[in-house]
């Protein structure tokens, strides 16, 4: 966007806007004039702040039954505000939320990243991998011991061993949805979603394959939730090569 | 581009015996720099000028227009690919002509048709700002404009057509502030980019200025500022107006759409005094226009019946913010009764915030604004109609009723 634009306003002049007031004060009979001549406030809380995500992610950020919106609850701080300053940026390419956050500043966002990590609701019930027991297995080894051979770490090595992420930048894979987990692995492998470099979940997306990504995809949507849901603390792992987004 | 480069690099050359050009070289002087950062403020020169997470000032910026793609340039002080080796001659030669130093012609997208007003001095003290940033390596890219429009001397009829030369001149009759708003807005805030209409051409009727337009590539209405049915600001107070330009929300509205690009990168670094000389100069523009009779493009059973589904729609979706009786929550819920940017003829606006949602820019005066949420995913062409024309109609408005087929072309809109 680079040019310019305009307003929403309203022409009513205030007199008459008193005018539909007029009943409200009558009924209040006392006192409070200055109150009532106030119109209603937005209440002023990061929640109704945040209501434009709620379609998709839903209120607390708990998802909702699109699959392809994820949801963005209890993911570490650090991750959440590295993908909004990257859909900002355009680095991360989705036009509508491009669009929503094009002219909000960075403190801004990491406000709304706080707000999302620290909600807590349960996750989703888990779904039953649609595949054959063939791609199950396959998925059940990517996720767990990688493919050496391939050069393909385990999803576990860098997303811990319960797959909740680490603080501050490593999300938890579990709680989405196969579809949007194969369309984001696709946006890696096809460079539409990128990170700092290095840029360590792209080259382990640039060695995956169809089959690869259905599969994990499959399988890490019918992982049940663990006990402890949060991300575990900065450090509690070493990463087995360097990320950009998680400086060790 | 390419061609421009090679022009700049050869008058490059001829400047090397001159001293005219290295005489900008001793240390500028620091106050003349922060006026030049200001200035620079005032014309948005960052908002065209750097690429997203790009360096800044370094160019290099896409500019979709209905000719083709323009890429903005370098303006650092790099001697190969910015404008190192310009003097501040040459520099407010550019600014006032649309000239290069070479005398090749700049397109217009550069907005020289409003910087032409800007004084010598103010000129000057950009100038003595661009030379202050540190210089960046990154050659311009070339334009991919289509045939004939990739012609330069094509702009040369333009310019005879469109384009007037000369720095501003206070109108005696009117006050300083007056004045210095409308220096601003006519120069260096170059609102008539947006807020004049564009023709086939690509160039806008001096006549016409401030009459509004659609914005072409970007499908966003750029209202009227001298037309109080449209965003003419008339009828609002200077508070309002202010307000609304420095921190994105008002009692009557907020910025959406592209102008919230020109209040978070340009307008809310303005000092409250110019501010509100451009408040000033603005509500002199608005003329108060008797409403007109709606211009229906459905048929009236057609319109009873995109509003009684258009008030079930509101009520579930929209009432909650904005009021069963649109009075909104202002500032941060704008009013919707009375809103003179629903009711405009150009339905393009209230269709696309229903479509695509959108957040006021966040500025020192309001750093987290509230959202509306996008609704394309959810209602369907029909029913954005609906609800669209509910509002235009509803509380008294005088808006006209809109088609599904209306809607669904501006789902195609680029969000971008």
């Amino acid at each position: 966007m680079r040019a310019k634009g305009d307003s929403v306003q309203t022409a009513e002049p205030r007199h008459k806007r008193w005018h539909l007031l007029g009943p409200a004060l009558s009924v209040l009979l006392i006192g409070s004039a200055a109150i009532a001549q106030t119109p209603e406030q937005a209440p002023d809380t990061i929640q109704e702040r945040l209501l434009a995500c709620a379609p998709c992610h839903g209120v607390i950020g708990e998802g909702t039954s699109n699959a392809y919106f994820p949801r963005l609850a209890g993911k570490p701080a650090g991750y959440l505000t590295n993908q909004l300053v990257a859909f900002r940026n355009g680095r991360r390419r989705y036009p509508p939320m491009n669009y929503l956050l094009e002219y909000l500043p960075e403190e801004y966002l990491a406000v709304m990243a706080n707000y999302f990590a620290a909600q807590k609701p349960p996750l989703p019930a888990p779904v039953a991998p649609d595949t054959s027991p063939q791609m199950v297995k396959l998925g059940e080894q990517l996720i767990e011991k990688g493919d050496f051979n391939r050069g393909l770490p385990a999803c576990m090595s860098c997303h811990g061993p319960n797959l909740t992420g680490m603080e501050p930048a490593i999300p938890g894979l579990l709680g989405l949805r196969a579809s949007y987990i194969s369309a984001q692995l696709g946006a890696w492998r096809y460079g539409t979603r990128t990170a700092k470099a290095p840029d360590c979940m792209q080259i382990v997306a640039g060695h995956l394959t169809e089959d690869d990504v259905k599969a994990v995809a499959a399988v890490l949507a019918s992982r049940p939730a663990p006990a402890k849901l949060d991300p575990v603390p900065k450090g509690s792992y070493g990463l087995p090569f360097p990320c950009g987004s998680q400086p060790q | 581009m390419r061609r421009i480069a090679i022009l700049l690099g050869s008058c490059a050359m001829s400047l090397l015996a001159a001293t005219g050009a290295y005489a900008q070289n001793k240390p500028a002087d620091e106050a003349l720099v922060e006026k030049g950062a200001y200035l620079a403020r005032a014309g948005d020169c960052i908002a065209c000028h750097t690429r997203p997470e790009g360096e800044l000032f370094a160019g290099g910026r896409p500019m979709p227009t209905p000719f083709g793609t323009l890429y903005t340039s370098n303006i650092t002080p790099d001697n190969e690919t910015g404008i190192g080796k310009w003097s501040s001659d040459q520099f407010y030669a550019m600014m006032h002509t649309g000239r290069f130093p070479d005398g090749g012609l700049l397109y217009p997208a550069m907005p020289f048709g409003s910087y032409t007003k800007v004084t010598r001095q103010d000129s000057d003290a950009i100038f003595a700002f661009l030379r202050s940033i540190p210089a960046v390596k990154q050659p311009n890219r070339p334009h991919d404009l289509r045939f004939p429009y990739n012609n330069r001397s094509l702009i040369l009829g333009w310019r005879t057509l469109y384009f007037s030369e000369g720095e501003y001149k206070p109108d005696p009759k009117q006050s300083d502030e007056w004045n210095r708003g409308a220096y601003l807005v006519e120069g260096l805030g170059h609102c008539a980019m947006c807020h004049t209409a564009i023709n086939a051409l690509g160039g806008s009727s001096e006549s016409e200025a401030f009459q509004g337009g659609l914005i072409p590539m970007q499908n966003w209405y750029a209202p009227s500022l001298t037309s109080n049915k449209e965003a003419g600001l008339g009828e609002w107070s200077l508070q309002e107006i202010t307000d609304y330009l420095k921190t994105g929300i008002s009692p009557r509205g907020a910025v959406y759409g592209p102008m919230a690009e020109v209040v978070y990168n340009s307008l809310q670094y303005m000092t409250d005094a110019d501010i509100r000389a451009m408040a000033v100069y603005l509500k002199s523009l608005g003329q108060g226009s008797p409403p007109g009779a709606a211009r229906a493009t459905v048929t009236s059973s057609e319109s009873s019946l995109l509003l009684t589904l258009g008030k079930t729609i509101y009520d579930r979706e929209c009432a909650s913010c904005h009021g069963a009786q649109g009075l909104g929550k202002p500032p941060h819920y704008p009013p919707l009764a009375g809103n003179q940017s629903i009711q405009m003829s150009s339905a393009v606006n209230p269709i696309r915030m229903v479509l695509n949602g959108g957040f006021p820019p966040g500025t020192s005066g309001n750093p987290q604004p509230y959202g509306m949420p996008p609704f394309a995913q959810s209602l369907s062409d029909d029913e954005v109609a609906a609800v669209v024309t509910y509002i235009r109609t509803a509380w008294g408005n005088r808006g006209a009723a809109v088609s599904a087929r209306e809607a669904n072309a501006l789902r195609a809109s680029p969000l971008d």
